[in-house]
């Protein structure tokens, strides 16, 4: 410790204009350097990840050109490859699974930031972190042993029934499909919403509540008017990053969603994702139209979680130039 | 206590040089569906020849057919024979062809779930094609009633289930497909992974075994092995000589045989459909696909030695395992083609 202070000092006399190489000596530089060269990796890993996607889809970009993107036929053997029924599957699946665990997610959180004792909170807490680190083949199972049966014998049936006349819940009732994959993929990012948004609802400063308290506003409402914009941000950050883990997820989807190319109005029918049909075909693919078309369809993943997080980003600047001015997080 | 542990480790790290010395290391990759067959003999060999140690990685046919290409590994292993154009690419890269060389065989078996149905069924060629199809949707339908007289079929829709991954298993039931049925042939063909007409896709053989478990009225097929062990119920399948065959090793061995009569110098046949009384139509071979030419001579001799055990010794090995094994006659023609290798 001694030696280390005397150091210092003994910089003194250029201290104003310190060369790099007294800086380089004191550690402030090569600390920025090394840390800029870990940030530096994460552009350089995903860069090269485009690259590599880029490369190794040559034959199918130049064969189907755009036409990738919006025919349907996917056929191995007449080598004919359409990215659209994944696209559609991947989209529905994330986007069923967010309209459920967001409410849920986010009605959690408040109860265990705001209303909940501290030790209830912290209980909760631990199980649902736990929660949050299960394998997913391990929610494919769940899916394949309980939300499959259930899903076939109970909630298909009973929604068939009551709104049986929207296009939405149409057609057999086979258990698997685009409905159930949303619900599996509900329950595995849920813990992400609620883990990330209690972080966020408990970071609000206290002052922001105690005005509104003082003020007059009964508990509710200073949760509902002042802490929940106050943590706006942060709690959109924890639905993109359920977003972004429903659209990659592989293992769990492919066990529950059928695994059938098809695009249908209906939430009832079997479809596919793009993660699940690489998962599938990726080891089996001879030829090289087959192989490289897989590999599109991996940029096409990424391209589409790049333009989701792009909208995302755009709808958070939007809304908090037009809010009140209270969510400067 | 120490020294004994010093002892120990000195030995075993003079042990390990001594084996990494004397020992001839041969990688292989390819299918999955022979993996424990394949690994139970290379672990026999080796005990046999403590100098040679074959690895094996169970990547899938295309990867094995892709790395033996490429020359990465010293053999492949295929559910599927290699294709034309897959055999004049390997041929282009080296300058010499690729033989196939048949280890085992292996079976599909139609499987089923029929609420209050507990009978083995029957199937003809034109009812499962219909079924996978998707021109025979009901369970009464005269083509699958016609051959189950006597067992009351209810008139629900039938659930397609077939495999979601690529697949030797897949490539056989539609090689299946293709030869009887011309409207198959054209409109999805065969491969490890087609374009289905209908039906959902599970993954694996538990994946496909689990919907047709749980979905009242489905109808799939697994590997007959899986089928086996697993115990699950399955239908008998009518073959060209026009009997039905409830799948058992004995059956596929008579397929087998029944292709032998025709089988090409190259091994390169499929016995789908194959004539024979008792053969089932629903079998296949799995290769090794081993380089005619090495550059490396204790390689070579080491390749040899071992599709020779696998052929004599080897053999007598596949049935605790529940594999098939080869007729005679293919086993003596397959003798005969290994002297080609130099």
């Amino acid at each position: 410790m001694a030696t280390t202070t005397t150091t210092v000092p003994s910089a003194g006399p250029v201290a104003g204009s310190r060369s790099f190489l007294t800086k380089l000596r004191d550690g402030d530089e090569i600390a920025r350097l090394i840390t800029f060269l870990f940030a530096a990796s994460v552009v350089l890993v995903t860069l090269l990840l485009v690259y590599e996607l880029w490369r190794e889809s040559y034959l199918p970009r130049h064969k189907f050109g755009f036409g990738f993107f919006i025919t349907s036929v996917w056929d191995p053997i007449f080598d004919k490859f359409g990215a659209l029924p994944f696209i559609y599957g991947t989209l529905i699946t994330s986007i069923v699974s967010l309209l459920i665990a967001v409410p849920l997610g986010i009605g959690a959180a408040i109860f265990l930031a705001e209303l909940a004792p501290v030790r209830v909170s912290d209980t909760l807490q631990f199980f649902i972190d736990l929660l949050a680190a299960v394998p997913s083949v391990i929610y494919g199972l769940l899916g394949v042993f309980v939300v499959i049966p259930l899903m076939r014998e109970y909630i298909q049936p009973g929604l068939k029934n009551s709104l049986g006349f929207l296009p939405l819940f149409q057609g057999p009732a086979y258990g698997v499909g685009f409905l159930t994959a949303g619900i599996v993929l509900a329950i595995m990012v849920i813990p992400y919403i609620i883990s990330v948004s209690r972080e966020v609802l408990l970071s609000v400063p206290r002052d922001q509540r105690e005005a509104a308290l003082a003020l007059g506003s009964t508990r509710w409402e200073s949760t509902w008017k002042v802490v929940l914009p106050f943590a706006r941000t942060g709690i959109m950050g924890s639905v993109f990053l359920a977003l972004a883990r429903a659209l990659g997820e592989t293992m769990a989807v492919t066990m529950v969603i059928g695994n059938t190319p098809t695009i249908s109005a209906s939430l009832f029918s079997p479809g596919y994702s793009i993660a699940a049909v690489i998962a599938n075909e990726f080891t089996e693919a001879t030829g090289d139209l087959y192989l490289q078309s897989l590999i599109e369809l991996g940029l096409v993943l990424f391209l589409l979680t790049f333009l989701l997080n792009g909208l995302a980003r755009l709808l958070i600047v939007l809304t908090s130039q037009r809010g009140s001015g209270m969510g400067q997080a | 206590m120490k020294r004994i542990a010093t002892l120990l480790l000195a030995v075993f790290i003079l042990g390990a040089i001594a084996v990494a010395e004397g020992t001839l290391s041969i990688n292989g990759a390819g299918a999955t569906f022979p993996y424990p067959m394949y690994s139970k003999w290379f672990d026999e060999y080796h005990k046999k020849n403590g100098n040679l140690q074959i690895n094996y990685q169970s990547i899938g046919s295309g990867g094995g057919i892709k790395q033996v290409t490429e020359g990465t590994v010293d053999f492949g292993a295929s559910d599927g024979p290699m294709n034309d154009e897959q055999l004049k690419a390997f041929q282009d890269k080296h300058g010499f062809p690729i033989l196939h060389f048949p280890t085992v065989l292996g079976a599909d078996v139609p499987t089923y779930n029929i609420p209050g149905v507990s009978a083995e069924l029957n199937f003809t060629p034109d009812a499962i094609a219909g079924i996978f199809l998707g021109k025979v949707t009901k369970w009464n339908d005269p083509l699958i009633a016609g051959a189950n007289k006597g067992v009351s079929l209810p008139d629900n829709d039938i659930v397609v289930v077939h495999r979601s991954d690529g697949s030797g298993t897949t490539y056989i039931w539609t090689d299946y497909l293709s030869k009887v049925s011309d409207e198959w042939k054209n409109k999805v063909g065969k491969g490890t992974s087609v374009n289905w007409p209908v039906g959902l896709g599970g993954k694996g053989n538990e994946g496909v075994a689990g919907l047709i478990k749980q979905t009242p009225n489905a109808f799939g097929y697994v590997e007959l092995i899986y089928a086996i062990q697993n115990k699950m119920p399955y239908g008998r399948v009518k073959n060209s000589s026009g009997s039905f065959i409830k799948a058992d090793l004995g059956g596929v061995t008579a397929a087998a045989a029944g292709a032998a009569k025709s089988m090409p110098d190259d091994f390169r046949v499929s016995i789908t459909d194959a004539p024979g009384k008792t053969a089932y139509p629903i079998s296949s071979f799995t290769w090794l696909l081993v380089p005619a030419k090495f550059s490396d001579s204790a390689k070579r001799d080491a390749i040899k030695g071992f599709v020779k055990w696998m052929l004599a010794d080897g053999q007598s090995q596949t049935e605790a395992l529940s594999y098939a094994k080869l007729p005679k006659e293919v086993v003596a023609k397959e003798m005969k083609a290994l002297d080609s290798i130099q």
